[in-house]
């Protein structure tokens, strides 16, 4: 339906987008006592770690390799292996995970075979998992990275199975993309687990950046699936994944250990929740519990409530391609009318988002769109606020990151529940614009 | 890049910084950027440093020549604050692709430059180099040139790439492309004898305007500030003030000491943080600006505003006195925050316990030994674990620092203010100071502290995750430990000392209980002993105890 266009400028101005590496440690931030690591100068980790610390408010473990100028450019074997050295000496970590970035991709550093002559010249390092990524920053864009990372993890972390062997029927895999907020994560366990499922999230966002206090002082992440889970999630009977992104990471689990999928390329809006639901029904061999039908009642009165205020209106949004087709479909769904649709990164789903045409660009071109087609809603991530303000329309922050607002990592868009406080919030935010700024007056009915 | 080393060869020897002359001519020739170690700690890079230096320049676009990741990662995440022009919070970047990095970035460069003049107008282009454009060879100079050439635009390279070094180094480096580059090259509208510079004053939170009003009614004129809230035109024809001050940071000392140099302009180093330190600024500005001609009555009428402020502020912060008197804090910020703010701290009788001296220098070590006597806690590096026990252990009662350790104190249920960059407040002047002092009174009373230390009804005490954190550090301390001492210490049969065993709810509960109010109470109904570290402990809690209603038992 769909076509997708890419807006031609050199100069990206108010970028929507964000790098790559920093997508794959997102990954990696979701594993537990993970330590992601860049390959890169201290710049690349350091405005990841800024950007995960403002979007979470929580401690972040992000590592870097520094490289030097002289460092990038002879190689940087040394670096990685000291840093390799220092983390495990100091942090103790279950797990390294290793993103390469910009400059260390322009020089070309092999960091693979780097790993292999650490192993070699360590030994103490045998059982340390380290997992590498190629993310380079000058292509491609966040959920690409997360993308790359989840698939590797599958690669390297999960034990192959016998295609032929029994597995267990309560166990399933559930591979969320990183639209998904720890808040998304929690409330998708407690589905499965109704039906009597145990489920493994790969990565587990929400174990590690649910913001708790933990119990001790740790300098790797302090919650996530861990290693030894990862390995076993070959006996799983199913594997779910959510958003089109994670079909790389079900497809190399399934090449690896026979398991099938079920992709969900969105969980948010009724009909593919009773899709949703209807699937883990089956799969588990029960009949949906009575607290989901009753929810499901909720969110239909819900889109019963809010489709006055919703309905109609001309909505532009910015973000990246998962969350950009779910929530646009939902609010399509609810009677809006897609109007602007900007996006970072290339992805198949983009051809299914209910407009003419996708731009893969930045919040310059959403914000000349949406002033040129007269749109009355901006959803993107907090770096969209200046541009709403300019236009003087209501503001929704969904995505990554959302560094002005608290809850960042409880905002819900999956399932029953999440799909009606996602409506609530929205139709709240029009009902509260149009009591604050657009009261009628006597002249006001003259200029539309 | 022979032309960068040695730019960077020349930031390093300045002669007006005393790190730096402390050093020999050898040492001094390796530069004061310690190289960081890779898997240690993260702090920004060089590119980070500059955009942080230059980017308050309000009406400029900032255009950062790289992949998505060095501006698309980092963009709109400092708080400086405008009086005009918001063309500063607009975000420009050439986005580079695999494409650019092989073929090279620079048409790409020359035709961002372009669309932006094109769609912004803007009174100039900073062009920031980053480390993928560097490394396959860009010409961010050659590119500037052409483009302000043929653009009629001054257009200004800003050779930052990351890799090159650590955030002060950039802060530098942007100071060297001002210098090379915009400084001197417009003339003012007018001159007067009361212009002056402020160079490294960033107007975070819009703290300058908390000093600017003073300063305008004493008739002195910002010429220009480097570079809150400023604007190209000033900044470009800044060689005309007549003294200048080094605003609360030694980050772009190249700057002041080469104006100095080139164009006879005296500065001074000082300090708007804390009453002593703002006074003592005031006089240094009137006394400078006399020296170079100003009329003498200007230091009466500094004298009277000084006064004035002082008496303002003190009457302002002593009904905060009895509610802070005693109280420790844990001061964890760098460079002249160090003691700056130290001095305003004691007056209302707040304790400092440590502060951080990881950034200062020689002479402000001096200083915080002079004001906090011989025993002055400072701390030259405190790793995130070691603040974690000392706040759990409740040797501080609030901690200020930056944004990066907020969670290491938060984590320990301990109070923590922000006193750097991402602050919400501003903290500068007579009127910073009170709002300081204001905004801990308001983190130290909070009444979620109590709640939050208290476990959930149906835990053990033993095992409440204060307890928890306490005993597995003790563990891991004694796993790291060296000497066979330590890990004897450790282990709970032969510890010398049992305090630690027994929490300082149980101190309190027991105190609450008894009424106690000496300390050789507490130890037998708490089973603490008074070992010399613990006294002050539970003399804290004991004397809380005794102004507290007996409870119930």
């Amino acid at each position: 339906m769909a076509i997708v266009t890419s807006s031609n400028k050199a100069c990206s101005i108010n970028p929507l987008k964000m790098s790559q590496p920093i997508g794959g440690s997102f990954a990696f931030l979701g594993l537990r006592g993970a330590m992601p690591l860049l390959h890169g100068s201290q710049g690349c980790t350091s405005f990841g770690l800024t950007l995960f610390v403002r979007h979470f408010k929580e401690a972040v473990p992000l590592q870097t390799t520094a490289m030097s100028e002289v460092a990038t450019v002879l190689g940087g074997y040394e670096n990685v292996e000291q840093a390799i050295l220092n983390i495990y000496n100091r942090t103790n970590p279950e797990i390294i995970g290793i993103n390469s970035t910009g400059v260390t991709e322009t020089k070309g550093d092999d960091v693979e075979a780097f790993i292999r002559l650490i192993r070699q010249k360590h030994p103490q390092l045998e059982k340390l998992p380290l997992v590498y990524v190629s993310t380079p920053d000058f292509k491609e864009a966040f959920q690409d990275g997360w993308e790359k990372t989840v698939a590797r993890m599958v690669e390297v972390l999960v034990e192959p199975v016998d295609a032929a062997a029994p597995r267990d029927p309560s166990r399933i895999n559930v591979l969320p993309g990183c639209h998904l907020t720890p808040g998304d994560l929690d409330e998708l366990r407690a589905i499965v687990e109704d039906f009597g499922l145990r489920p493994s999230f790969l990565p587990d966002i929400a174990g590690s950046l649910d913001g708790h206090i933990p119990d001790e002082f740790t300098s790797t992440t302090i919650g996530g699936i861990g290693v030894d889970e990862i390995a076993t999630m070959g006996q799983a009977a199913w594997t779910i994944a959510i958003g089109a992104q994670m079909r790389c990471a079900a497809e190399a689990m399934q090449a690896k250990t026979g398991v099938p999928f079920r992709l969900f390329e969105r969980v948010c809006g009724l009909v593919p929740n009773d899709v949703f639901i209807a699937f883990v029904s089956e799969i588990s061999g029960r009949p949906v519990p009575a607290k989901y039908r009753r929810q499901r009642g909720q969110l239909a009165d819900a889109m019963l409530d809010a489709h006055f205020h919703i309905g109609g209106r001309k909505l532009a949004i910015g973000a990246e391609p998962d969350l950009l087709f779910d929530v646009s479909s939902m609010l399509y769904e609810m009677g809006v009318q897609v109007t602007a649709a900007v996006t970072t990164t290339a992805s198949s789903v983009l051809e299914r988002v209910a407009i003419g045409e996708v731009v893969i660009g930045d919040l310059e071109d959403l914000e000349d769109l949406a002033k040129a087609r007269d749109c009355d809603l901006l959803i993107s991530h907090s770096h969209g606020r200046q541009a709403a303000a300019r236009l003087n329309i209501p503001f929704f922050r969904a995505g990554f990151p959302m560094f002005d607002r608290l809850g960042a990592a409880y905002q819900m868009t999956v399932g029953y529940r999440g799909t009606r406080e996602l409506i609530f919030a929205l139709a709240n935010l029009i009902v509260a614009d149009r009591e604050d700024n657009r009261q009628p007056t006597p002249d006001t009915w003259r200029t539309t | 890049m022979t032309s960068l080393s040695a730019t960077i060869q020349d930031v390093f020897n300045q002669a007006d910084c005393a790190k730096n002359t402390n050093k020999s001519q050898a040492v001094r020739k390796k530069g004061c950027t310690k190289q960081l170690q890779p898997g240690g700690a993260a702090g920004g890079c060089a590119f980070d440093g500059a955009k942080i230096a230059l980017q308050p320049f309000t009406d400029v676009a900032h255009l950062v020549h790289g992949p998505i990741a060095c501006e698309g990662n980092s963009w709109d995440n400092r708080g400086s604050a405008s009086s005009g022009s918001d063309l500063w919070r607009r975000s420009f970047t050439t986005d580079m692709q695999e494409i650019d990095v092989l073929f090279g970035g620079e048409k790409r460069l020359y035709k961002a430059i372009k669309e932006i003049i094109a769609k912004y107008d803007p009174a100039a282009i900073f062009v920031y180099q980053t480390c993928v454009p560097a490394m396959i060879g860009d010409d961010i100079n050659a590119v500037c040139k052409v483009a302000a050439t043929k653009l009629g635009k001054p257009v200004i390279p800003v050779n930052s790439p990351g890799f090159l070094g650590s955030k002060n180094l950039g802060n530098k480096l942007a100071g060297e492309a001002l210098l090379g580059c915009v400084i001197g090259t417009q003339e003012p509208d007018f001159v007067t004898p009361y212009d002056i510079n402020l160079i490294g004053e960033y107007n975070l939170s819009g703290e300058l305007w908390q000093i600017k009003p003073l300063l305008d009614e004493l008739g002195i004129r910002i010429l220009s500030c480097i570079s809150g809230d400023g604007k190209y035109r000033e900044v470009a024809s800044s060689h005309r003030a007549r003294a200048a001050m080094m605003v609360c940071s030694k980050s772009m000392i190249n700057v002041a000491s080469k104006m100095r140099e080139r164009y006879g302009i005296p500065f001074f180093e000082g300090s708007f943080y804390g009453i002593q330190d703002s006074s003592e600024s005031l006089r240094k500005i009137a006394h400078m600006l006399i020296e170079r001609g100003a009329a003498t009555e200007l230091m009466e009428r500094t004298e009277a505003a000084v006064t004035r402020e002082e008496t303002k502020a003190r009457a302002a912060i002593e009904c905060f006195k009895p509610r802070l008197a005693g109280k420790k804090v844990l001061l964890v910020t760098g460079g002249v925050k160090s003691w700056s703010v130290v001095a305003a701290l004691q007056e209302v009788g707040l304790e400092i316990v440590g502060t951080s001296v990881k950034k200062s220098t020689r002479e402000d070590k001096e200083r915080i030994q002079k004001m906090m006597g011989h025993d002055a806690h400072m701390i030259e590096e405190l790793a995130p674990r070691e603040m974690y026990k000392m706040l759990k252990e409740a040797k501080a009662d609030i901690m200020l620092s930056g944004g990066k350790s907020q969670f290491v104190a938060l984590k320990a249920t301990t109070p923590w203010l922000d006193i750097n960059q991402e602050r919400c407040y501003a903290y500068m002047g007579y009127v910073g100071i009170v709002k300081l002092i204001e905004e801990i009174d308001k983190a130290l009373h909070n009444p979620v502290w109590d709640q939050l230390r208290n476990p959930a009804p149906w835990i053990d005490d033993d095992l409440t995750w204060h307890a928890k954190a306490l005993a597995q550090m003790d563990v891991r301390s004694a796993e790291v430990a060296p000497k066979p001492l330590r890990v004897e210490k450790a282990s709970p049969v032969k510890r010398p000392c049992s305090c630690e065993a027994v929490g300082r709810r149980v101190i309190k509960d027991a105190g609450a209980a008894h009424r106690l109010t000496i300390v050789d109470g507490a130890a037998p109904r708490t089973g603490a002993s008074v070992c010399r570290a613990s006294k002050e402990t539970i003399q804290d809690v004991t004397a809380h105890c005794a102004s507290m209603p007996q409870a119930a038992e």
